[in-house]
C-alpha cells in the first residue's frame, strides 16, 4: 500500500500532474481516478457514496431496474481469485448502469503461458477498459496496477489480506438500512448514516480478513465502536493504530451488541495450525442458535458470505428476521453501481 | 431554489447574485393558479393525471399546482418526483450528485403525465426525463409545465403550460421560487 495517499478516494495522480497536453476539460485527458481502499478515509466521503447508494437502491426497485448512465463505458472484471458473489455483483451492477462488461478470467488467460501482471494490464487497458474491477489473492495489487495506467479506473474488489472497499461500503449501507438502532434514532430513510454509538463486533479470523480490515476503517469513520473478538491466534500480532477494542470473550460482549458481524473462517488462506478444532472454534466464538438468543432486541447478525453453516454461524441463525445476510447481497449491487457512477461518471469531483 | 443547477454551472461553487426581480410571490401565485386551470381545461379526466416534478426546482411548483389542481377539481392528483441524472447526456462532463430522490407512483401506463420544473432553458433535461419515464411504462401522453420558458433551446422541445416567457442571455441564471423570480449571474466567491 502507498503511503503517499492518506485519502484513496482522491485521484491519483492530481490532473495537474496527469500527462495532458490540451488544456480543454475534456474528460479523456483527465486523470483517472481509483477506488483502491477505505483506509484513511473521511466520514464525508464515505456519506456520499453511500447517499449516492441510495439513489440506486431506488432504481433497482424499478420495474425496469436499468439506467444509461454509464452507456458506452466498458469495465472489465478482472479477478486472479475466485468469486462468486463479488463478480457477480460487480457485473449486474455494470449491467444496470448500460456499460458494457468484460469479465476476464485468469484461469484461461495467456497468464499460464507466462505474460506478466503488467502486460496483461497494459492489454485490457489498450482495448478501450474504462475500468478495471481487480480481485487479487496477494495485497496491493491494485495499487501496483493503478501505478501503470494512464486512463482506466482501477477498483479493488479484494486483495489479499488487505482491503475490500467495497463490501465495506455495502456493510455500511446495509446496517444504515436495516439496524433497528439506527432507524428509531434517525427515521428510517435517513441519509444521516451516522454511527456514533452504535456497538460492532466483528468475530472471527481477524487476522486473514480484509472484510475486517475494511469494515474497521469504514465504520470507525462513521463513528460506530468497534470490538475484534477471535482466538488469540486468529488475531492480527500487531493492531498499533487500529481504532478498535479487542476480545476473545464472545459470550461476554453479545448482550452488548448492536451489529453482529461474523468473518467466515477462511481455511484456504490458513496455512499453519491455528485452532485446535473446528468443534473448538464453534464451540467458543461461533454464533449458534443458544448464543444468538442472546442477542439483545434491535441487534442484527451479518456475514459477508459463503458461511460456513455450523461453523461461525448456525443454518438457523441465518433465517432469523435479525439476520441482514441476504439483505448485504442485495445492498452490494446498489453500492457498486454508486462506485462505478463515482469512479466514471463524474466530470468533477463530487459536490454537496 | 435552483441550488442544484446552480452547483452544476461553471465556474463551479459559484454563488447566485440577484439583478432584476421578474415575477414577485404573488406573480407566481398567479401563474400556478393559471396553470393549474389550463391542465384542467385540457386534461377533462383529472383523476388520471400524475404530476411528476423534476428534482429539485420543480418539487414545490408541482406541490402548489396539485393543492390548486385538487381543490378546483375535487379529485387529488398523484405527483411523483424524478431525477434524471442517470438519463443525462453530459455524464461525465459535470459533477455526480446525490442529493435528490426519485419517487415514481408505480407504473404510468395509461396515464396523462404532466411533468413539471423550474426553468425551462437548453432542454436537455426534459429529453432525460422523457427516457426516464419511459421506463415506467407507456403513458398515453406526456405535457410539460415550467414557472420560467427562458429560451436557447438545443432540442425540439416546447412546454405546454408556461408561467411566464422570460428573454435571457445564455449566460444568465434564472431563478424561480415561491417568492418570486430573479434574474442574476453565478460568480466565483
Amino acid at each position: 500500500m502507498t503511503g503517499a495517499t492518506p485519502a484513496q478516494l482522491e485521484p491519483t495522480p492530481s490532473p495537474s500532474s496527469a500527462p495532458s497536453s490540451s488544456g480543454g476539460s475534456n474528460e479523456t485527458d483527465r486523470a483517472p481516478r481509483h477506488f483502491l481502499g477505505v483506509t484513511g478515509s473521511q466520514g464525508g466521503e464515505l456519506r456520499d457514496l453511500l447517499r449516492l447508494s441510495d439513489r440506486f437502491g431506488e432504481v433497482n426497485r424499478r420495474p425496469i431496474p436499468k439506467v444509461p448512465a454509464l452507456r458506452g463505458k466498458t469495465v472489465v472484471n478482472m479477478f486472479f481469485e475466485d468469486s462468486t458473489r463479488t463478480r457477480l455483483s460487480f457485473d449486474t451492477a455494470a449491467r444496470r448502469l448500460s456499460a458494457d462488461v468484460v469479465t476476464f478470467s485468469a484461469a484461461t488467460s495467456s497468464l499460464n503461458k507466462g505474460e506478466s501482471l503488467r502486460d496483461t494490464v497494459e492489454t485490457v487497458e489498450s482495448l478501450g477498459a474504462d475500468a478495471v474491477v481487480v480481485r487479487h489473492s496477494s495485497s496491493g495489487v491494485p495499487w501496483q496496477i493503478a501505478s501503470w495506467v494512464k486512463r482506466t479506473s482501477v477498483i479493488n474488489a479484494g486483495d489479499g489480506w488487505h482491503e475490500h472497499p467495497t463490501q465495506a461500503l455495502l456493510d455500511c449501507y446495509t446496517i444504515a438500512r436495516s439496524s433497528p438502532v439506527l432507524a428509531e434514532r434517525f427515521g428510517p430513510d435517513s441519509d444521516a448514516f451516522d454511527f456514533e454509538g452504535l456497538k460492532v463486533g466483528i468475530v472471527g479470523d481477524i487476522s486473514h480478513s480484509r472484510v475486517a480490515r475494511s469494515n474497521v476503517a469504514a465504520m470507525t469513520a462513521l463513528g460506530a465502536s468497534v470490538t475484534l473478538v477471535g482466538p488469540p491466534t486468529l488475531l492480527p500480532s500487531c493492531l498499533d493504530g487500529w481504532p478498535v477494542e479487542v476480545s476473545n470473550d464472545l459470550d461476554g460482549l453479545i448482550g452488548d451488541l448492536d451489529v453482529c458481524y461474523l468473518l467466515r473462517l477462511q481455511r484456504e488462506r490458513t496455512t499453519e495450525a491455528l485452532l485446535p478444532t473446528l468443534r473448538e472454534y464453534r464451540a467458543l466464538y461461533g454464533l449458534s442458535a443458544k448464543r444468538a438468543d442472546r442477542l439483545k432486541d434491535g441487534a442484527i447478525v451479518m456475514h459477508p458470505g459463503p458461511a460456513n453453516l455450523g461453523v461461525e454461524i448456525d443454518a438457523d441463525v441465518t433465517r432469523r428476521p435479525c439476520s441482514v445476510i441476504s439483505a448485504q447481497v442485495t445492498n452490494g449491487v446498489s453500492v457498486r453501481m454508486a462506485v462505478l457512477y463515482y469512479f466514471l461518471g463524474s466530470g468533477v469531483d463530487l459536490v454537496n | 431554489m435552483a441550488e442544484r443547477e446552480r452547483s452544476l454551472a461553471p465556474p463551479y461553487g459559484g454563488v447566485f447574485v440577484a439583478r432584476t426581480t421578474v415575477m414577485d410571490a404573488e406573480d407566481v401565485r398567479r401563474a400556478i393558479w393559471r396553470m393549474a386551470h389550463e391542465i384542467i381545461e385540457r386534461n377533462r379526466e383529472v383523476s388520471g393525471l400524475v404530476l411528476v416534478a423534476l428534482q429539485t426546482g420543480g418539487v414545490w411548483i408541482a406541490e402548489a399546482l396539485g393543492r390548486v389542481i385538487g381543490e378546483v377539481s375535487g379529485h387529488d392528483v398523484t405527483i411523483g418526483t424524478l431525477d434524471v441524472a442517470f438519463y443525462r447526456d453530459d455524464i461525465g462532463l459535470r459533477p455526480v450528485l446525490a442529493e435528490a430522490a426519485t419517487d415514481m407512483p408505480g407504473e404510468l401506463t395509461g396515464s396523462t403525465v404532466v411533468l413539471v420544473d423550474d426553468v425551462l432553458f437548453t432542454g436537455r433535461t426534459i429529453r432525460a426525463a422523457l427516457n426516464a419515464l419511459g421506463d415506467y411504462g407507456r403513458a398515453k401522453a406526456v405535457q410539460l409545465a415550467v414557472m420560467v420558458d427562458r429560451g436557447h433551446r438545443e432540442l425540439p422541445i416546447r412546454p405546454d403550460y408556461v408561467g411566464k416567457n422570460l428573454p435571457t442571455r445564455r449566460d444568465e441564471m434564472v431563478d424561480a421560487s415561491p417568492d418570486g423570480v430573479v434574474i442574476g449571474d453565478v460568480v466565483k466567491p
